[in-house]
């Protein structure tokens, strides 16, 4: 782990034609953490990623990655730089017309020269990891729901990413499952050291994976605070915050 | 595989750049992996240890040195978990301990959920007669599914007749804008084209006989009686019948179908039907529509190219065709009208639960529609045939 972060958003300002989301997003990222971005519905969580991952430009501010001014640099060389991330889509979003095997090969197939035996061998090695082996002609309407969560993140370490985006990893999971796709994610961050950025609002995940967070507060149109969400329940003093953290268990907004 | 060359230096044999191996002990085979293993790079296959394994003494261990290891990936992980497969098979001992702290973990991760054995699917030829056997049945099956449709979509229709049937009527008077009025422009174009074309292939025929007059008669007849239906029916069949396959196929993998079900709504009645009677409503008044283009394309000819008056020409089709030959060419449509919407949504509601297979349903919903739409014409013309109209 170096000093210098891997991420550094600046003065991020988004929205959508004249209305503006968000405003004076300041945060960074290190390397090998899992920075969650956290809020309540509606507040610009996966428009937030959206822009991180280069789906949509920013109203104003940049996002640097190692240095590098991400919406600065023109389209073909961002496109270059977007092979670095490995994305998990909030359904998987896997081909359905190809067999899991298939959606693992196909970045492998566009970017690297490898034969087929080989990219075939590190297919069948992302899906052991995620606990699919065996499971490579299977199309994604025959797996359950999270198996093809799993999945989507095979396909996303598929290029061996340097950082990893889940948009709503949890989501519409069981608990066991839930706390299972935790472990996997913090085992990939320990053992690959890989950066993961986490979209979520699942308060059981977000105390179990996060070492870093941001808060987006939709009221007042920026991150109201940012740090280890166990640290943030323990001394934050934001009303909001609290609320979110304790499941508004406690501090009732007046 | 390059450069596979041993060479002995200091009793130690040399591989590849980033792979040696050395036996410290009896039965144990220690591998030093050095340099860069990455994807990217060429990397040894892992052939050369099983190699090693299977012919150099007998070996009981492989351990692992990865000191002079400066970075890896999926690269390296996939060549040790061949390694591993052979050590397991070969009743070998893989000592990881040599390994870096992430390779270690992401080797245990790898292997903590066993293969599933048999998901893996093997396609076998199957032998002919098994072939031509399975076909018949799904050829059975799938003739039996048609008309199950058709009996529920007439049921659907009695029941509509009755006033007893449950959709929007906002739905309906969607459908029949999008399946009447925005027709028009394409219609318009085709069908003049068709007159246009009539009257050409006619007029040079008819030329020869100083007949040119009788082009008001080939377009008249041709147009009203069988083209304008088969022009609307062919334009509608890729237009109207495909947009409704791809329409419920959507909604079928987004099992909005499975809602509507659910819910006690039947989709026979709230997405079919309104689709059907948009269609037999619109197809006649189109066809009817058409007519009027192919002729006013076959005036565009008469005037332009065979120097026929205007008044005369209109005459001569006047006379030309009757009642029943209007009469005809709407019933062709209305026919063209429930089978379009019938082979579209037939094809929607079938359709799996893919992107691929909503393609697919939409491709054989045309299909579907114009092979049906020709064999009808076929059907009507020998009747009429038979009974002299």
């Amino acid at each position: 782990m170096t000093e210098e972060p891997q991420i550094i958003v600046r003065d991020l300002e988004m929205g959508y034609g004249s209305f503006v989301l968000m405003r004076n997003l300041n945060f960074n990222v290190n390397r090998g953490d899992v920075f969650i971005i956290m809020g309540g519905s509606g507040c610009g969580k996966s428009t937030l990623m959206k822009i991180l991952i280069g789906l949509k430009e920013p109203s104003r501010g940049q996002v640097f990655y190692d240095g590098v001014n991400f919406w600065g640099i023109d389209p073909s060389e961002r496109g270059r730089f977007m092979r670095r991330f490995g994305i998990l889509y909030q359904n998987g979003a896997l081909w359905s017309s190809m067999t899991l095997a298939e959606n693992i090969a196909l970045p492998l197939e566009q970017y690297t020269h490898l034969r087929p035996i080989q990219i075939h061998e590190i297919v069948s090695l992302k899906l052991s990891l995620v606990g699919l082996a065996g499971f490579e002609e299977f199309y994604p309407s025959e797996i359950s729901g999270g198996m093809r969560k799993r999945a989507g993140i095979a396909r996303a370490m598929a290029l061996d990413p340097e950082i990893l985006f889940f948009d709503e990893p949890s989501a519409g999971l069981d608990p066991v499952s839930a706390s299972l796709l935790d472990d996997l994610i913090l085992e990939l961050r320990d053992s690959l050291g890989t950066t993961i950025v986490v979209v979520t609002h699942e308060l059981a995940s977000i105390f179990a994976i996060g070492n870093n967070s941001v808060y987006l507060d939709g009221e007042s149109r920026t991150m109201t605070t940012s740090g280890d969400p166990k640290k943030l329940l323990a001394e934050s003093k934001d009303p909001t915050v609290r609320r979110f953290l304790t499941r508004g268990a406690e501090t009732k907004l007046e | 595989m390059k450069n596979l060359k041993p060479e002995t230096i200091n009793g130690r044999k040399i591989i590849e750049n980033n792979l040696d191996f050395n036996r410290p002990y009896d039965g144990v085979l220690l591998v030093r992996l050095k340099g860069i293993w990455k994807i990217v790079h060429p990397l040894p296959s892992a052939d050369v240890v099983e190699r090693q394994l299977t012919t150099g003494p007998h070996v009981e261990q492989v351990s692992f040195d990865t000191s002079e290891l400066t970075d890896w990936d999926s690269g390296l992980l996939t060549f040790l978990m061949k390694i591993k497969e052979f050590c397991s098979q070969n009743k070998i001992r893989l000592e990881t301990n040599g390994l870096p702290e992430g390779v270690r973990r992401l080797l245990r991760l790898a292997s903590a959920v066993p293969e599933m054995k048999g998901a893996c699917k093997v396609s076998v030829r199957e032998p002919f007669l098994e072939r031509v056997g399975s076909r018949v049945i799904d050829f059975n099956q799938s003739a039996e599914e048609m008309l199950d449709f058709l009996g529920e979509a007439s049921m659907a229709f009695m029941k509509f007749l009755t006033g007893k049937a449950t959709f929007r009527r906002s739905d309906l008077t969607l459908l029949l804008q999008e399946c009447g009025a925005q027709a028009l422009p394409i219609v318009s174009l085709i069908s003049l084209l068709v007159g246009l074309i009539l009257a050409f292939v006619g007029a040079i025929q008819l030329k020869m006989f100083g007949a040119q007059i009788f082009v008001a008669d080939v377009v008249g007849i041709g147009m009203v009686r069988v083209m304008g239906a088969i022009m609307t029916g062919i334009i509608m069949a890729g237009r109207t019948g495909a947009a409704f396959a791809a329409q419920l196929g959507t909604m079928q993998v987004n099992e909005e179908i499975d809602a509507l079900k659910t819910m006690g709504i039947s989709p026979m009645e709230f997405l079919v039907l309104p689709r059907m009677i948009a269609l037999i409503i619109m197809m006649p008044l189109l066809c009817l529509y058409a007519d009027l283009m192919g002729i006013l394309g076959g005036l565009i000819v008469g005037l332009g190219m065979l120097n026929l008056n205007l008044i005369e020409y209109l005459n001569r089709t006047r006379e030309a065709i009757n009642l029943t030959t209007v009469g005809i060419g709407v019933f062709h449509s209305a026919v063209f009208g429930v089978l379009v919407a019938l082979s579209g949504c037939l094809r929607g509601m079938q359709c799996g639960r893919s992107a691929s297979a909503v393609g697919y349903a939409a491709t054989s919903a045309v299909v579907t529609s114009i092979v049906s739409i020709i064999v009808a014409t076929a059907i009507i013309t020998y009747i009429c045939q038979v009974l002299g109209i």
